[in-house]
């Protein structure tokens, strides 16, 4: 199946959690907050939460700003 | 406040509060923010010797098959610092609430007080930077009703920072100038007026100068106008040394604020002599004319 993450298509398995899709991306950073289509999911239910084709997910992180 | 203390034998200040902002107090009344530095050691090293107790952080897309090897928090003691995440960037209401929302899960997380306050920046303009007052209020509006403290980036307009304390923002922060153009506070009049409009019955009321200073001055200049503080980042970033400018910068800060509770004498058109005038040896070639 495919989902978008932060616009990109990606391919991944049917039935994958965000945990495993972040894990496929190469995210091992805490430091994020994800959205499933534009509802954020906190991070304890990474794991548990499985996601769909064509599912919309935004990764967001800390970066220096002002 | 206003208990003359001596530090040691030289040094007399007078005690002062710490930074009130919602439920949040800080040690320093220097917020900074952590981006343009040339690496991140500089960055921490110059946080550090700011004095602040408060760093301002951006949220932003986390990069695909190339994550960052290393995160902004590997660098900053988020146990010893309060996180102020902003929403720079934005140019809507709607992408500024959701941002926020986003920097509030990250810091959750972390456990960091900062989840529970943001620095709203609503953007109206790419080439100046400067914040569309319209979404701004409206943002503030939905964040505040969301249980955020807002501490909202504004102009200089004293109307739309009384709208934006109207509409339950913890903290205004006008700018002194555009973001990052180190002009300084261009208009000290505005600022001035705004400190006594959100002011006026509430002399707790955080009024923030964000944005535009260059340098030392500027700093000492808002905190002398009455500022409760200054929040920075391209001043000490971008400097030819930013470890010294960051040094500078605190000083600046304590100078200001000290200058401000010790009370400034008027300023008057004419001289008036520091020495006594009983006694002098003096002919005059033209009529004494002193100022009464």
């Amino acid at each position: 199946m495919i989902v978008q993450v932060n616009e990109q298509a990606v391919e991944t398995t049917t039935g994958i959690t965000i945990l495993d899709l972040l894990k496929q991306l190469g995210i091992t950073t805490r430091h994020i907050a994800v959205e499933v289509n534009l509802n954020i999911v906190p991070f304890a239910d990474h794991g548990d939460t499985i996601l769909h084709d064509g599912d919309q997910l935004e990764v967001v992180t800390l970066v220096g700003g002002g | 406040m206003g208990t003359v203390v001596a530090n040691d034998l030289d040094v007399v200040a007078l005690e002062d509060n710490p930074l009130k902002i919602g439920p949040f107090e800080l040690n320093s009344r220097l917020i900074v923010g952590s981006g343009r530095y040339e690496n991140a050691t500089m960055m921490r090293q110059a946080l550090d010797l700011s004095g602040s107790d408060c760093i301002t952080v951006a949220i932003r897309r986390e990069r695909l098959h190339d994550a960052y090897g290393d995160n902004l928090l590997d660098h900053i003691d988020s146990d010893q610092t309060i996180l102020l995440p902003n929403t720079a960037g934005c140019y809507s209401a709607k992408d500024a609430v959701r941002v926020a929302h986003l920097g509030r899960e990250i810091l959750r997380a972390l456990g960091n007080p900062g989840a529970d306050w943001v620095k709203l920046e609503c953007l109206g303009d790419s080439r100046t930077l400067l914040p569309d007052p319209i979404s701004t209020l409206e943002a503030t509006q939905q964040l505040v009703a969301d249980g955020f403290h807002v501490l909202c980036y504004t102009t200089d307009d004293p109307v739309t920072a009384r709208r934006l304390k109207q509409a339950g923002a913890a903290a205004v922060m006008p700018a002194g100038s555009p973001i990052g153009s180190g002009q300084g506070i261009l208009n000290p009049n505005n600022i001035r007026i705004i400190l006594e409009y959100l002011k006026n019955e509430d002399p707790e009321y955080p009024v923030i100068v964000d944005a535009g200073i260059g340098t030392a001055s500027d700093v000492a200049q808002a905190m002398e106008l009455g500022a409760d503080g200054v929040l920075l980042n391209t001043a000490i970033a971008h400097a030819r040394k930013p470890l010294v400018m960051a040094t500078a910068m605190r000083h600046a800060t304590l100078a200001g604020r000290q200058a401000f509770l010790a009370g400034r004498i008027p300023k008057r058109l004419y001289a008036a002599a520091s020495s006594p005038l009983e006694g002098v040896i003096a002919t005059h070639p033209f009529p004494r004319n002193e100022t009464k």
